[in-house]
C-alpha cells in the first residue's frame, strides 16, 4: 500500500467524523489509530473501498475511545448513537481542516506540527524527527494546539493567507527526516491550490516547484552549498521548472497579483536562463519591485539591492544596500559579496568574515567561511 | 521554531544577585531548588518546547590529540578555569523573545533563604539547516 495514497485520505476521513459530530480532536486521534491499523492489515488484503475501510475503522475507534471516556467518568448514555447518514465527502471539509490547522490563534510551530499531522497524515514520531525534537515534546504540542482549536467552529471561513504561510514554512524550513517535508509541502500545496484555485496558492505551488527543481544541483556531495550562480544548471529538473512556469503564468493570467506569484515569477527567470550570465537582472529588479511594494518586507529589499548590484553594477547595489538596516540577517554577506564585484578584495574578505560569524545555519556559515579564506589566499599572494 | 542553548555556570558569568554557594543553603531549600527545576522541565515539555536537558558535573577533564599512533592525551581537571559550565538545556521555541522569557523564569530558581537566585543564564543560537529560499 502506498503510504502517500494512505496518507491523502486523512483530511477527509477527519471531516466526514467531525460531521457526525465527533469534536475534532477525538476525530483526529481516532485517524491517526486507523491509518497505523491500515499500515499494518492492507497489505495482506488491500479493502476494495480503502476510504470507507478508514471512515469505518476511524469511526469505531472513535466509539471505543468515547464509551471508554464516558464509562470512564460514568456517563454511558453519551455517544452511544449511531451515526447520521452520510452526505458523503465535500471538498470544502478538506479545505476547512487546513484552515482549523493554521488557525492565527496558533503559533508558527503548533500549526506547522497541526497540519502535518491532520491534513499530511504524518505521525508525531515522524513529525518529531522531522523537526529534531523528542516525540513526547511533539505529542504536546501537537495536543495543545488541538486544543487552542478545539473552540473554532469547523464550518467558519478561514484565512488563506496563514495556511500559505504554514505551508510555506513546512517547505522552507524542512529538515531531513525519514519524511521528505518539501515533497510533503509540494502534495499539499498542490491539493490547495486546487480546492481553492486561488491564485496565490497556484503562485505557492509554482514557487515551491521552481525551487524544488534547483535541488539535486544545490549542495555538493560533501553536503556544502552550491550558490545559484555556480550551480550546474544542466542538474535542475526541467520537468519541475517546466510545471512550475505552466502553474505561474496560469495564476499570472488572473491579474492579481501576490507575493508568492511575484516570488515565483523571480524564480522563473532564474530558471530561465541557460547560464548564470544569461539572466535578466533587469527584470528580476522589477518584480522585486513589485515585492517591496506589497509586502513591504525588509528581506524582500535587501534582495532588490543585491538583483540591483547584477542589473546596474556593484556600485548601485551598494547604494541601495546602505539605506537598509545592517542587522537584517544576511546584510553583512550581500555587503560582502557587492565588494568583491566592486574590486575592494580586502573590504570584502573582511565582511565574508564578519557574516560567516553572523550566520544562523551551518552550511552557510561554511559557505562564507571559504569566501574570505580564498579572497585572504589572493590577498597574501597577489601574483598566483 | 528556532532551538536555543541555556547554559548553566558554576563559574564564568557574572555574579548572581543571590550569590551563596549550594552548600551553604537548608536542606529545604536545595530541595525546592531542585523541584523547580524538575517542574520547569515538565511545564516546557507540556508546552511542546523542551528538547533536552542534562546537569554536568564539575570534575572533568581536557583532551587533546597527541599525534598519529600515539594516545589522546588528558590533562587537568583545573581547579583555576575561569569558565565552568553546571548544565545546559535545549529549548525549541518561535521566537527569540520566548526564549529570554524562558531563560529568565529559569533564572529565578529559588536559592538561599527561599529567595530567587536570578543567576545569569547564557543564551545561544543553535545554528539550523538552511533555507531553501533565499533570493
Amino acid at each position: 500500500m502506498d503510504e502517500a495514497v494512505l496518507r491523502s485520505l486523512t483530511p477527509t476521513v477527519i471531516a466526514v467524523l467531525v460531521r457526525r459530530g465527533a469534536d475534532f480532536a477525538a476525530a483526529e486521534d481516532a485517524v491517526q489509530e486507523a491509518l497505523i491499523e491500515a499500515v499494518r492489515a492492507w497489505p495482506a488484503e488491500r479493502p476494495r473501498d480503502p476510504q470507507g475501510w478508514l471512515i469505518t475503522v476511524a469511526w469505531r475507534k472513535f466509539l471505543d475511545a468515547a464509551r471508554a471516556e464516558a464509562s470512564r467518568r460514568r456517563r454511558e448514555e453519551h455517544a452511544e448513537a449511531e451515526p447520521a447518514p452520510e452526505p458523503g465527502p465535500a471538498v470544502d471539509d478538506t479545505l476547512q481542516l487546513y484552515f482549523l490547522c493554521a488557525h492565527p490563534s496558533l503559533s508558527p510551530a503548533s500549526a506547522v506540527a497541526l497540519t502535518l499531522r491532520a491534513v499530511g497524515g504524518l505521525t508525531t514520531r515522524q513529525i518529531a524527527q522531522a523537526y529534531l525534537v523528542p516525540e513526547a515534546t511533539m505529542a504536546q504540542r501537537i495536543s495543545r494546539a488541538k486544543k487552542t482549536v478545539s473552540g473554532v467552529r469547523f464550518t467558519q471561513p478561514g484565512d488563506l493567507t496563514t495556511v500559505l504561510r504554514v505551508l510555506y514554512l513546512v517547505f522552507n524550513e524542512g529538515y531531513s527526516g525519514e519524511v521528505d517535508l518539501a515533497a510533503e509541502a509540494i502534495r499539499l500545496t498542490r491539493q490547495l491550490a486546487v480546492l481553492t484555485k486561488h491564485e496565490e496558492a497556484a503562485g505557492l505551488l509554482a514557487l515551491m516547484l521552481l525551487h524544488h527543481a534547483r535541488r539535486a544541483a544545490r549542495t555538493r556531495p560533501d553536503g556544502s552549498l552550491v550558490p545559484l550562480a555556480e550551480q550546474d544548471r544542466g542538474r535542475w529538473d526541467t520537468r519541475l521548472i517546466a510545471e512550475g512556469v505552466d502553474v505561474l503564468q496560469a495564476a499570472l493570467a488572473r491579474d492579481r497579483l501576490g507575493e508568492f506569484q511575484a516570488q515565483a515569477a523571480i524564480a522563473a527567470l532564474h530558471a530561465d536562463a541557460q547560464t548564470a550570465q544569461e539572466t535578466d537582472w533587469v527584470q528580476i529588479v522589477e518584480w522585486y519591485d513589485e515585492l517591496v511594494r506589497l509586502t513591504d518586507s525588509p528581506i524582500a529589499r535587501l534582495n532588490r539591492a543585491v538583483a540591483l548590484g547584477e542589473a546596474d553594477g556593484p556600485r548601485a547595489g551598494l547604494a541601495a544596500l546602505a539605506e537598509l538596516d545592517p542587522s537584517l540577517p544576511r546584510h553583512t554577506a550581500a555587503l560582502a559579496y557587492l565588494h568583491e564585484r566592486a574590486g575592494d578584495a580586502a573590504t570584502a574578505a573582511r565582511l565574508y568574515a564578519d557574516a560567516a560569524r553572523l550566520a544562523s545555519n551551518l552550511p552557510e556559515r561554511a559557505h562564507l567561511t571559504r569566501q574570505a579564506a580564498r579572497l585572504n589566499v589572493l590577498l597574501r599572494f597577489p601574483d598566483e | 521554531m528556532a532551538k536555543y542553548l541555556l547554559l548553566k555556570h558554576y563559574r564564568g558569568a557574572p555574579v548572581a544577585v543571590n550569590d551563596v554557594p549550594m552548600d551553604q543553603w537548608t536542606p529545604e531549600e536545595v530541595a525546592a531548588h531542585i523541584r523547580y527545576m524538575d517542574e520547569f522541565a515538565a511545564r516546557l515539555e507540556s508546552t511542546g518546547e523542551f528538547v533536552d536537558g542534562q546537569a554536568l558535573s564539575p570534575e572533568g577533564a581536557f583532551v587533546r590529540s597527541d599525534g598519529p599512533g600515539r594516545p589522546p592525551v588528558t590533562d587537568g581537571p583545573f581547579a583555576e578555569t575561569k569558565d565552568l559550565i553546571a548544565g545546559w538545556m535545549v529549548i525549541d521555541v518561535d521566537s527569540y523573545e520566548r526564549a529570554v522569557e524562558l531563560a529568565g523564569e529559569l533564572s529565578a530558581a529559588p536559592g538561599a533563604g527561599g529567595e530567587p537566585i536570578q543567576e545569569w543564564l547564557e543564551l545561544r543560537p543553535i545554528l539550523t539547516v538552511p533555507p531553501t529560499i533565499t533570493e
